[in-house]
C-alpha cells in the first residue's frame, strides 16, 4: 500500500513536470528554461546476446575465422545460380570478411580471430540491439580449395527466446569465381600457402553447390591437394544459442 | 449451474492426469533402416535408446575407444555394453549379420522408457578403414507418427585412411578388415592419409582405384564410392 502511494505520488510529481515543460515550451522566457528539470535518462538499449559455435566437419579443410552478420533488411549473401558479390568473392578466395562485414544493410558484425581445424569448432558471439534483431548470416571459406565456402544465410533471429538453439548441418558450396584448378600456387590454405582473392572471374561465373575436390591421389595430376582433402557434405554444424 | 462447472472442471483435471501419464509411459518405436550406397556395407547394426547425458559419439571430439572399436572392425559389444551401463535399452545386430548395399532391414522394434528420450544408431561401413554410419542423440519426438532421418557417413578418425584390404579390423590395426562383397583388389600401394584430424568428422568418402592388382588402394572406385546420406532411416512412433 505504502508502495502505491508512494508511486502514485511519483506519478503526479511527473505530470507536474511534464506540465512545466509544457509551460516551458510555450514561453519565449529564458529563465523559465533554466530551471527546466534535468532530461530524463535515456532508456537503456537492450541486447540481445547470441551464441555461435561451429564445428568443422571435414577431414582436411581448416576453415577460416567465421563472420556473423546481422542485418534487418533481406540482404542476401549468396544466390545460387547468381554471380558472387565482390564481398562474397574476397571471403570465397581468400577468407578475407573485410569487405562482407562493410556491406550496405550490415548492422552488427563478429570476425572470429583465428581459423577452426579439421575435426575442431569455436564459438563466437554476437550482441545486438533488440531493435535490429531481425536476420543472421554466417560464412567461411573451406581454405584447401580454390572458392568453397560454407554458411547459413538469413536465419530469423525474432524467433529466439532465452536459451533457444538451433543448430545446422551446413553444405560446400562453389563461389564460381575462381576455376577449381587446384593448381600449385591457387589455394590461399596451408595445403598451398598461394594465392588467395584474384579479380578475374571464371568463365562459369554463378554461385552453386560444391562438387568437392579431385586431388592428385585421384588422377588431376597437377593438383595441389591430396585425398585427405576431398569432402562430402556436410562440412560444418553450426549451432545458434541466444544467451541474453 | 454450479454442478455442471464442477463436472467440467473435474474432467479437465482427469485429462491432465491421462497426458502426463502418457508422457511417463514408454514409448513403442519401429524402425526401418536402409543402407542408400552402392557397394559399402553395414556391420552389425546399433539401435539404441537412451538418456540425454549418454551419448554413443559426438562429432568434433575424440572418438571412444568402444566406438573406434565399431568403426575400426564392426564390433558393438562396447557399445551396447556402455548403454546398457547407463539405463538405455538396445536392439542389436537386427539385420543378423551384414545390411547389404541397397537393402533395408525393417520394423526393428524398440521399446523405451520416459528416460530414454534419445535414439542412436550406429554401424560400420564396410569396406572402409574407420568409417561409419550413425545418427547421436535424435530426440524421439512425443507425438505419434512416422519421421524420416537420412545419416551421413562418419570418419572415428581413430585410423589412417590408407585404403588396403588386409583384414586389420582389430583396433589399432592399419587396414581394412574385408570386401563383403568381393570387388576389393590387392596389392596396392596404400594412401598416404595426410590428414591431422584426430576427432570425429563427417567421411570424406573413399578414394579407390581402378586397379584390381595395384595402384594405390584396393578399393573400387566405380563400386566403393558413396555421397552422403548413407542411410534412410524411419522412425514409426505409436
Amino acid at each position: 500500500m505504502k508502495y502505491l502511494q508512494q508511486q502514485s505520488r511519483l506519478k503526479l510529481a511527473i505530470i507536474g513536470a511534464l506540465s512545466l515543460m509544457g509551460l516551458t515550451a510555450c514561453s519565449d522566457s529564458d529563465d523559465i528554461r533554466a530551471i527546466m528539470p534535468p532530461e530524463p535518462e535515456p532508456a537503456p538499449i537492450v541486447m540481445h546476446d547470441f551464441d555461435v559455435s561451429v564445428t568443422n566437419l571435414t577431414a582436411n579443410q581448416p576453415l577460416s575465422p567465421v563472420v556473423l552478420l546481422s542485418h534487418t533488411s533481406n540482404l542476401s549473401i549468396w544466390q545460387v545460380g547468381d554471380p558472387a558479390s565482390v564481398a562474397l568473392e574476397h571471403l570465397a578466395e581468400g577468407g578475407d570478411t573485410s569487405m562482407l562485414v562493410a556491406l550496405d544493410g550490415i548492422d552488427a558484425s563478429s570476425v572470429a580471430t583465428a581459423p577452426i581445424g579439421p575435426g575442431a569448432n569455436q564459438t563466437l558471439s554476437i550482441s545486438i540491439p533488440e531493435a535490429q534483431v531481425a536476420q543472421l548470416s554466417i560464412a567461411t571459406m573451406l581454405v584447401n580449395t580454390n572458392d568453397a565456402f560454407t554458411g547459413v544465410q538469413q536465419i530469423d533471429l525474432t524467433s529466439f527466446t532465452v536459451d533457444d538453439k538451433m543448430t545446422y548441418h551446413t553444405m560446400a558450396y562453389d563461389a564460381g569465381t575462381e576455376a577449381n584448378s587446384e593448381a600449385k600456387g591457387t589455394i590461399p590454405g596451408p595445403a598451398d600457402m598461394g594465392e588467395g582473392f584474384n579479380a578475374m572471374r571464371e568463365t562459369n561465373d554463378r554461385v552453386s553447390g560444391h562438387a568437392g575436390v579431385i586431388s592428385r591421389d585421384d588422377g588431376l595430376s597437377d593438383s595441389i591437394l591430396d585425398a585427405s582433402h576431398r569432402f562430402d557434405n556436410p562440412v560444418a554444424t553450426i549451432t545458434i544459442t541466444r544467451k541474453k | 449451474m454450479k454442478h455442471t462447472l464442477l463436472s467440467s472442471a473435474l474432467i479437465i483435471a482427469s485429462i491432465t492426469s491421462i497426458s502426463t501419464q502418457s508422457e511417463a509411459e514408454a514409448a513403442e518405436l519401429s524402425i526401418n533402416i536402409t543402407n542408400l550406397t552402392n557397394g559399402t556395407y553395414f556391420t552389425p547394426v546399433l539401435v539404441a535408446g537412451h538418456n540425454a547425458e549418454t551419448s554413443l559419439f559426438t562429432s568434433g571430439t575424440m572418438a571412444s575407444e568402444a566406438l573406434k572399436k565399431m568403426a575400426e572392425g564392426g564390433d558393438i559389444g562396447d557399445l551396447d555394453a556402455m548403454i546398457i551401463g547407463a539405463d538405455g535399452v538396445t536392439v542389436t545386430n537386427p539385420a543378423e549379420g551384414l545390411l547389404a548395399p541397397a537393402t533395408s532391414v525393417n520394423d526393428i522394434m524398440l521399446t523405451t522408457s520416459d528416460s530414454q528420450n534419445y535414439l542412436s544408431i550406429v554401424a560400420m561401413l564396410l569396406p572402409t578403414n574407420d568409417g561409419f554410419v550413425g545418427l547421436s542423440s535424435w530426440p524421439i519426438p512425443t507425438t505419434a507418427g512416422t519421421y524420416t532421418i537420412m545419416l551421413n557417413g562418419y570418419d572415428a578418425g581413430s585410423e589412417k585412411n590408407n585404403e588396403l584390404i588386409n583384414g586389420g579390423g582389430a583396433l589399432g590395426t592399419l587396414g581394412i578388415p574385408v570386401d563383403p562383397g568381393m570387388h576389393g583388389g590387392t596389392d596396392g600401394a596404400g594412401i598416404d592419409d595426410l590428414s591431422e584430424n584426430n576427432n570425429v568428422h563427417i567421411h570424406p568418402g573413399v578414394l579407390g582405384d581402378m586397379d584390381n592388382t595395384g595402384g594405390i588402394s584396393d578399393l573400387d572406385s566405380r563400386v566403393h564410392r558413396w555421397l552422403n546420406p548413407v542411410a534412410k532411416v524411419t522412425v514409426t512412433v505409436k
